[in-house]
């Protein structure tokens, strides 16, 4: 390889048990679209044991090229033989850009390759863009959010970003053609880490927050397990899904899973309703994107409404129950 | 017998920060007067320490890059139980961005010398990056681990290490030297005792300056950063904010037309 740095973005592929997690594909859009901007081509990295079948899947969603390290021992994911093949791969291949996704392996590689290269990293970034040289640009919320700020890494490559799942989109896959590189991994016998002794998944929720057309939200004001279910019921009723602020999840209304903000997920749907949520800004930065903001909160000085285009001040327990009534009368209709 | 370290992070008080300004002029956040605690997931970390010197002896050293006037965060620390802090204070630290700061804890470290493990929190409050765990042990060459919610002392020198991922969990099982980051479901820490605090009293601080440590200039502050600010602004929200007025049945029937127009019924 020449040494000069190639005109490359990198979006690291992240799967398990044969599955590409969205985020990857995610990204692949949003390098797609940064590299028409650029002149940059797209390449994609992918780690693993018998993973071949998805390269093809990753130059239909964008990529021009995925690098594949298939290997018994990388098999089971583990932090450092997985950061000494992507940092073998970055010091070989020098890629302009490097977008990895802020899951809860990925929080933890990419820093440590950021580090291993001598790189800089942004961390959840809510915004890529390319400036006049063909810079990246990571946008990133400060402050719990009520901030924006802007970071470059002007002289050292590759430019980092990690983004959470949820924040850019997958270009619909066509079939394309790529390239597709087969590498040989070299790694020491000893000093690799803790040993990985068991995985635990749980099935997933059955509607992901993330994917959902409506969002019923739910905050500190619900205030307790019992009137929590009028929640439930609304969003059910609704077909939509239950989202929490952190109380309710600390309280043990709301499974972790359900809480959306800076520290959890991000939303978008065509429609959040927020039920006795204050509006702190680590939560309004989960679900400021949403298409419609209708807020009920009987506090007519609470934040959430200024980031609302529809605004109830009232008790949720005044309204809640017509309003259930009535959706399930027009549903039978 | 285990040393461990516990990086400790001085962050503005978070129930304060409706007081942070910007100034416009300089794009600078204005902190003034705003209470300095320590990070909360610290004490998570530092109760994780704590434990382990309980269980088989040993040393808990505080370690935390921040200006002199934090040193009662640190106190804080020493009450609970630590033995003794490391204060690192340069004005060529300042504007470090995480790198800049994991060669620096790295560092300090690398002085302290013959640790077992590093326990920090998971995130800090202010930055929210959680990136220093996994940069600070690269460039130490130790094993990571970030979201540890359980730890479990095997016999002999191993611990079993339940980590969090999503819908789940993994489980490792490893030894030192490692560093080693917290989620707050992993202990609940103990409160300061007023013996505690008296202790805390004649407990050593060592404030080390960049004459002691030697890091190279060119790698740390805000010219060793490899990622700089391009810009801040504070975040505008553009939305209509109509208010339904009426008794409540008024105020459903404007929502169900409102849920109708968006769509959904």
């Amino acid at each position: 390889m020449n040494s000069n740095p190639s005109n490359s973005i990198w979006v690291y592929a992240e799967q398990r048990n044969g599955e590409l997690h969205e985020v990857a594909l995610e990204l692949l859009g949003k390098a797609r679209q940064l590299a028409g901007k650029a002149g940059y081509n797209v390449g994609s990295l992918l780690l693993g044991h018998k993973v071949n079948p998805m390269a093809q899947s990753l130059i239909d969603h964008g990529a021009d090229f995925v690098i594949v390290a298939d290997d018994p021992r990388l098999e089971t994911y583990r932090l450092l033989p997985y950061t000494l093949v992507l940092g073998e791969l970055i010091r070989k291949r020098r890629p302009e850009i490097l977008l990895m996704g802020a899951t809860a392996l990925g929080v933890e590689l990419a820093p440590r390759v950021a580090a291993r290269v001598g790189t800089g990293l942004s961390a959840h970034c809510v915004d890529l863009r390319i400036d006049g040289e063909g810079r990246l640009l990571q946008v990133v919320p400060g402050w719990g959010g009520g901030v924006i700020a802007t970071i470059s890494c002007p002289d050292h490559r590759p430019q980092m970003a990690t983004v959470m799942p949820g924040i850019m989109r997958a270009i619909s896959p066509t079939p394309r053609r790529g390239e597709i590189i087969e590498i040989q991994i070299k790694l020491p016998e000893l000093g690799l880490g803790p040993e990985v002794v068991e995985v635990k998944r749980e099935k997933a929720e059955e509607l992901p927050l993330e994917k959902a057309e409506v969002v019923v939200a739910g905050g500190w004001g619900v205030g307790n397990k019992d009137d929590w279910k009028m929640i439930e019921e609304l969003a059910s009723v609704l077909g939509a899904a239950v989202g929490a602020t952190r109380p309710p999840v600390d309280e043990g209304w709301a499974k972790e899973g359900r809480m959306i903000g800076q520290s959890g997920k991000t939303v978008r749907p065509n429609l959040y309703i927020g039920i006795g949520i204050s509006g702190v800004m680590h939560h309004v930065v989960g679900m400021d994107q949403s298409k419609h903001i209708i807020s009920i909160n009987r506090d007519p000085k609470a934040e959430i409404f200024d980031v609302s285009d529809v605004i109830v001040v009232e008790d949720f327990r005044k309204i809640l129950p017509l309003l259930i009534e009535e959706i399930r009368s027009r549903r039978k209709q | 017998m285990k040393r461990c370290i516990v990086c400790v992070k001085p962050v503005p008080d978070p129930r304060h920060w409706d007081r942070v300004r910007m100034d416009p002029e300089t794009k600078t956040l204005k902190r003034e007067g705003i209470p300095i605690i320590m990070n909360p997931l610290d004490k998570h970390a530092l109760e994780a320490a704590l434990s382990v010197r309980e269980r088989g002896g040993g040393e808990v050293i505080l370690l935390s890059m921040a200006p002199p006037f934090t040193a009662s965060t640190l106190r804080e620390g020493l009450a609970m139980g630590a033995d003794r802090a490391v204060l690192l204070s340069d004005p060529s630290f300042a504007g470090s961005d995480t790198l800049a700061t994991a060669r620096i804890l790295e560092a300090g470290c690398r002085w302290i010398g013959d640790f077992d493990f590093i326990f920090l929190g998971n995130l800090s409050v202010d930055g929210s990056t959680g990136q220093v765990c996994s940069q600070l042990a690269e460039l130490l060459d130790i094993p990571s681990v970030m979201h540890v919610m359980e730890l479990q002392w095997l016999e002999g020198e191993e611990v079993m290490i339940t980590r969090k991922i999503e819908y789940g969990y993994t489980r490792l099982r490893g030894k030192a030297p490692m560093a080693i980051s917290v989620r707050k479901e992993l202990n609940k820490p103990r409160y300061t005792s007023f013996a505690g605090i008296i202790a805390a009293e004649s407990k050593d601080i060592s404030v080390l300056s960049n004459e002691e440590l030697k890091v190279d200039r060119s790698l740390i502050g805000l010219q060793g950063s490899p990622t700089k600010m391009a810009g801040m602004e504070l975040r505008r929200f553009e939305r209509a904010r109509e208010k339904l007025e009426g008794s409540p049945d008024e105020i459903v029937r404007k929502l169900l037309d409102k849920i109708y127009l968006y769509g959904v019924i």
